[in-house]
């Protein structure tokens, strides 16, 4: 699966009081959460982001609190792909349980400008910048998770698992 | 090749004889936990898994704590699906507003977790059980959702990396200082996807209070768990509380770390964490002239016993800076009964504070203490990132109980010796 966008550039450890603040937790209604998504980092965020742009960050992205809601506020604001250096490990699960596309490439992380054109294909972890002509490599994640995310998410997963049909 | 605490935990959970740090394995779990904002979600995940029952209901807890008293209309809807489920599915362990506690305060408080239980809580600082010397690791609501369905959760395990701290720690120095001179030292992603375990002497010599505190914050290090031993002094806490027989295990000598480090706690002074990250720390001699508006003592982090008592050893006979809102929190209602009772609620009244029923409220700038734009607070709390507690353009710094209650006396940012 290939997905493409305009790149939004954060730093190291946007934490997920920035990406979702705890102030609008008072509801998990992903397209409410959606409209404060990045509020207290980029202000200009919620209302400029495009359908399929993709997220940069640099290391520990998505420290801090366990709330899904960062996930989910990030997919339903429409961003197609988190790529970042490295990923806080809540994060990286409840994204993965979202079906939040997400890879981790230091290359990337570091070349990745605000406002670059990218190409992503998940399946191979390639990343191509066409705004520059370059070709960044993700880390593969690993098989049991592909399994997860290839099951459309660990909920559908259990369901093969208990018998439900998926 | 010997194993560490983690390692043994996990391997029992796993029906394994031994497991390898960056295995992917699947655990059986003692007890799943999820809050008023975490839970609502995983309920709606678990009914989409088409399973009608939980796998076990007195393996669940429900602790509506972040936004309770209820803050709004939304709030009350969120608590009321929780009290609903837990209606529906026979789940006994549902604390409701009058008989709770903030939830990492409350359930060791009620023996729900022990040693060498698997504990997974939609809550990041599920990890302050590994005070007691259990596995326990914060999840989101969806793996909240599938451990309440299937009983087990799947892990990697997780390479650990051993903390070492011995001397004596000076005065008015608590777990709180250890662990954010350690977070400090190692950086919040530090530990990520790492096991830390703390030991030494010091840890020995710790109350278990503290080693709450330590244990919960291993999270602000990005670590999947913090951990220490069960000793005579967690036995003893556990003795009328433990719900039931537990299992206690230590590392082996031959276990393998990917890293040692050592702490001289004697030359620790109380730290404190600067705006906009936990690992922003300085010794409170080193921190200068800073104005405060608010100070937060409570959470999950510093919700006990010890930590009011600390702060009502300062604050006793002395008032609050007629410019600074002194905020205490206990951390249960047991809490907030005990410290009745010792006379301390009486201290912080007559010292100007104001006190409230437990909550997470102020400590993630969701009700009862938000900041406006430009106010600075101190706070026990866990977290100091942008807009934590209120404002985008506010700021939060951390310190344990004492230099909380100096502070709120001194109008700044000040040490227990200064008042």
């Amino acid at each position: 699966m290939a997905v493409k966008g305009r790149v939004w550039r954060f730093g190291d450890n946007v934490d997920t009081d920035a990406i979702i603040p705890a102030r609008y937790l008072h509801t998990s209604d992903p397209s409410e959460l959606a409209r404060h998504c990045m509020e207290d980092a980029d202000q200009r965020f919620a209302s400029g982001v495009q359908h399929g742009d993709i997220i940069v960050g640099g290391r520990n992205f998505g420290c801090g609190s366990s709330r899904e809601h960062a996930p989910m506020a990030i997919k339903a604001a429409g961003v197609s792909c988190v790529i970042a250096a490295s990923f806080a490990r809540i994060f990286f699960r409840n994204a993965l349980n979202v079906g939040l596309p997400i890879l981790e490439s230091p290359e990337a992380a570091r070349r990745l400008e605000d406002g670059d054109m990218v190409e992503v294909f998940l399946d191979e972890g390639l990343i191509r910048n066409t705004s520059r002509g370059e070709e960044y490599r993700a880390i593969p994640l690993p098989e049991f998770m592909q399994r997860i995310v290839d099951c459309g998410g660990i909920i559908n997963y259990i369901r093969e698992k208990i018998g439900m049909t998926p | 090749m010997g194993m560490t605490i983690t390692e043994k935990i996990l391997a029992a959970h796993a029906g394994r004889d031994h497991v390898e740090p960056g295995e992917l394995i699947t655990v059986k779990v003692d007890m799943v936990l999820g809050n008023d904002i975490t839970a609502p979600v995983a309920i709606d995940q678990f009914r989409k898994t088409g399973a009608s029952k939980v796998f076990d209901p007195n393996k669940i807890a429900l602790v509506p704590d972040h936004f309770v008293p209820n803050k709004d209309i939304k709030s009350a809807l969120q608590c009321a699906r929780l009290r609903e489920f837990a209606k529906e599915q026979g789940i006994p362990h549902y604390f409701e507003v009058g008989r709770m506690g903030i939830e990492h305060c409350l359930l060791p408080e009620q023996g729900l977790v022990r040693p060498g239980d698997v504990i997974i809580g939609a809550d990041s600082h599920t990890c302050t059980y590994g005070a007691l010397g259990a596995f326990a690791t914060g999840v989101g609501s969806t793996d909240m959702a599938a451990a309440m369905t299937l009983g087990e959760i799947w892990l990697k395990v997780p390479e650990s990396m051993k903390f070492v701290y011995f001397g004596r720690p000076r005065r008015w120095v608590y777990g709180k200082d250890l662990i954010l001179y350690t977070i400090g030292h190692i950086g919040v992603d530090g530990a990520t996807y790492k096991a830390m375990e703390f030991c030494g002497d010091s840890i020995e010599n710790l109350s278990i209070d503290s080693r709450f505190t330590m244990a919960n914050m291993a999270v602000e290090a990005g670590a999947k768990n913090g951990i220490m031993a069960a000793d005579e002094v967690t036995l003893e806490y556990l003795r009328e509380r433990a719900k039931g027989p537990y299992q206690v295990f230590e590392s082996d000598p031959d276990a393998n770390y990917g890293a040692v480090y050592e702490y001289d706690v004697s030359e620790i002074e109380p730290q404190v964490a600067f705006p906009h990250l936990p690992s922003n720390v300085k010794p409170i001699s080193e921190v200068g002239e800073l104005p405060i508006d608010q100070v937060v003592i409570g959470s999950c982090t510093n919700g006990r016993m010890e930590d009011l008592r600390a702060a009502a050893e300062v604050l006793r006979g002395r008032r609050v800076h007629p410019e600074v809102r002194l905020l205490v929190f206990p951390g249960t209602q047991q809490v907030y009964l005990q410290a009745m009772r010792e006379g301390l609620l009486e201290i912080f009244v007559e010292a100007d504070a104001a006190i409230s029923t437990p909550t997470c409220g102020p400590c993630l700038g969701g009700h009862m203490g938000v900041l406006a734009e430009g106010e600075r607070a101190l706070a026990t709390t866990n977290r100091n990132f942008v807009g934590r507690m209120g404002h985008p353009k506010s700021e939060v710094y951390l310190s344990n109980a004492a230099v909380a209650a100096a502070s709120a006396v001194k109008g700044r940012i000040a040490s227990p010796e200064e008042v």
